[in-house]
């Protein structure tokens, strides 16, 4: 069996499975947010009725991230909601943008999006933080209301999206019916080479097989190269199996994986306590190929989907009117340290925007000293706008007044974000251009597409 | 029970991303509550760019389309899990998506709320059908009619009595998977 059905034949209870098979799977981890949070309370309550419990109080995890530094009303009473509901169902895990747990959420639009606007719990991005805070473990089923959960498999996790109402029949039941998919294996071999980054891995691999090439289907990491990606590396590649269409990404488990892990249910307190899965030596794959990850070079997907890939250093003659870098994505302390090398000590040309992706990564980048100068003093002196508001922000657009949300027609930007469909990141009319950090950065620098290599020695 | 759905066809390309289905600024709006549901059947498919597609989805003013199927290209619905994609398209008064294919999470979404039938078709129909042309979905024998041709699509299978249902947990409850709401 390949890594999928192995978690997935654990997790129902079988001997084994086969892909096409419909299986009942327990659930180790729900995860939802504010943007479907609201929505699937609305389904569970609904059809289990308005005094039903969650099937374990210790299995859901919420997290609000995706419309939090707004004065938009709707989207502030949305988190008052999901407090409302931590509270009556005794949630252990809720990372809440203010500290009263009676208390109500309002963005104070005088203080402004520059400066920290969180109470002490908070986290931000909520698949950053399901790593950061001790909710990835090898070998379990995560589900997630939204399409980027597929970045836990980073972990050696079968995680995957659904919407409110198969989230909802999960907080009642514990369970959910799934289909196995085939699997398609990505075997790596060799390491990246300076300027290159996981980024650049899955938007390689996604041009490769196009933009729809794995729907319901798992992609499965393995292969001697993947010990020389930073677990960072691996979720970014992971995070963006859905933009292929795919169902989960999933790497194989490494001593990387366990030290990530083991340190962070550590110093959570979360469950401790996982089984890690190996792919059978005869395990049977739709898709099997190699690749070298020493051959990669700094790649983008250009407007308007995730598969139009070309090579950075191909891209010159686009100019653009601004950059971004943040989001599960992107925007995690080694993507701004990436960011941080290519910008020190120069001026960025066009209006730039970061935005970091957890609190965790904001006092990261605070903490860490270049030359006596902290990261995030280095990003500002070069000209970058920064938020200490971590969160989703303008990767989805949002309401109007987000940070760095894309609010004019026409404009073309870089960013470390996932998606490009027209309107993502804000007016439908706009052009977005995916890349990695250390991309984004240089084109920042030059005002078009550039390839870091050109700064980098 | 025989059934049919006839109306006039709203005709998109490939890769109709669920933030052109509803764009993420309206996702402040909770499905669940009856006037946020209304609504977000108001706004949707107004992600999609005016140039390509000048012909509204919901005309101005109003909160219902007069199209009842939509005929799509490859992958349509992908992008994000967004259960309010298929909602909004389900409020505002469509029936059922004929495309060449679909993102898994909406193709789940919309079996799962009931709120649309999503057929996959083998032939490519939209190069050749228009927008505003009338057709006739037959769902018993998973045919679509248009312009004097029918077309035969990939039979929903189990997933039809889970929309006919009117989704997920009215299925579950009318086979006995689970109980009723106390």
């Amino acid at each position: 069996m390949t890594l999928t059905e192995k978690i997935l034949a654990r997790a129902s209870g079988k001997p084994w499975v086969r892909p096409g098979d419909n299986v009942w799977v327990n659930v180790d981890v729900l995860m939802t947010h504010d943007v479907c949070g609201p929505g699937t309370i609305g389904v569970f309550k609904r059809e289990f009725g308005k005094n039903a419990k969650v099937w374990d109080r210790k299995k859901v995890v919420i997290i609000p991230d995706h419309y939090i530094f707004t004065a938009d009303a709707m989207s502030n009473r949305n988190v008052d909601i999901l407090r409302e509901f931590a509270n009556e169902q005794g949630l252990e895990y809720f990372y809440d943008v203010i500290d009263d747990p009676k208390g109500q959420w309002r963005f104070d639009t005088a203080k402004g999006n520059g400066v920290r606007q969180f109470g002490g719990r908070y986290s931000g991005v909520c698949h950053s933080s399901l790593a950061q805070k001790g909710h990835n473990r090898p070998g379990e089923v995560l589900f997630g209301t939204d399409s980027h959960t597929c970045q836990s498999g980073a972990f050696n996790q079968f995680a995957t999206g659904i919407g409110n109402t198969d989230a909802g029949f999960i907080l009642g039941t514990g369970k959910l019916l799934i289909k196995v998919p085939e699997t398609m294996r990505f075997f790596f071999e060799g390491a990246l080479p300076r300027g290159v980054m996981g980024k650049d891995v899955i938007l390689h691999l996604i041009g490769e097989i196009g933009f729809d090439g794995a729907t319901y289907r798992a992609m499965q990491f393995e292969g001697p190269g993947v010990s020389s990606l930073s677990m960072d590396d691996r979720m970014t590649v992971t995070n963006m199996a859905i933009e292929a269409g795919g169902k989960n990404g999933i790497f194989t488990c490494d001593q990387k994986t366990l030290d990530y892990v083991n340190a962070r249910v550590a110093a959570n307190g979360t469950k401790n306590t996982f089984e890690p899965v190996e792919p059978d030596a005869d395990q049977k794959v739709i898709y099997d190929k190699t690749f070298d990850l020493s051959k990669l070079e700094p790649t983008v997907a250009c407007h308007p989907d995730p598969g139009q890939r070309k090579l950075a250093k191909e891209l010159g003659n686009i100019k653009l009117d601004r950059a971004y870098i943040g989001s599960c994505t992107g925007g995690k302390t080694s993507d701004f340290l990436a960011f941080a090398e290519v910008v020190k000590g120069k001026s960025v040309k066009i209006d730039t925007f970061g935005v970091p992706s957890t609190t965790e990564v904001l006092n990261d980048l605070k903490a860490t000293k270049w030359d006596g100068q902290s990261v995030w003093d280095i990003l500002a002196s070069a000209g970058v706008r920064l938020t200490e508001n971590p969160g989703c922000a303008a990767c989805l657009g949002g309401p109007a007044d987000t940070f760095g949300r894309v609010n004019t027609a026409g404009i073309k930007c870089i960013s470390a974000t996932n998606r490009n469909f027209p309107g993502r990141m804000g007016h439908k009319e706009a052009q977005v251009f995916l890349a990695s950090p250390a991309t984004v950065a240089a084109s920042a620098l030059t005002g078009k597409i550039t390839d870091p290599r050109e700064f980098l020695c | 029970m025989a059934k049919t759905i006839t109306s006039k066809v709203f005709v998109v390309q490939d890769n109709i991303d669920t933030d052109q289905i509803i764009p993420a600024h309206y996702l402040n709006l909770i499905p669940t509550i009856p006037e946020e549901y209304a609504k977000l059947g108001s706004y949707a498919m107004a992600g999609l760019p005016d140039d390509q597609y000048p012909t509204k989805f919901v005309p101005e003013g109003q909160v219902k389309t007069p199209y009842g199927i939509i005929i799509a290209g490859r992958n349509f619905g992908c992008g994000s899990s967004r259960e309010h994609a298929p909602i909004a398209l389900g409020a505002a008064g469509v029936e059922a998506v004929v495309a060449e294919s679909f993102a898994r999470i909406f193709f789940r979404n919309s079996v799962a709320t009931g709120e649309l039938y999503p057929f996959d078709t083998p032939e490519r129909l939209c190069e050749s059908v228009k927008t505003g042309d009338e057709a006739t979905l037959d769902l018993d024998h998973d045919t679509l009619t248009v312009n004097g041709k029918t077309y035969q699509l990939k039979p929903l299978g189990d997933v039809r009595p889970v929309i006919d249902a009117g989704g997920l947990f009215n299925y579950a409850r009318k086979s006995g998977m689970i109980a009723s709401a106390q």
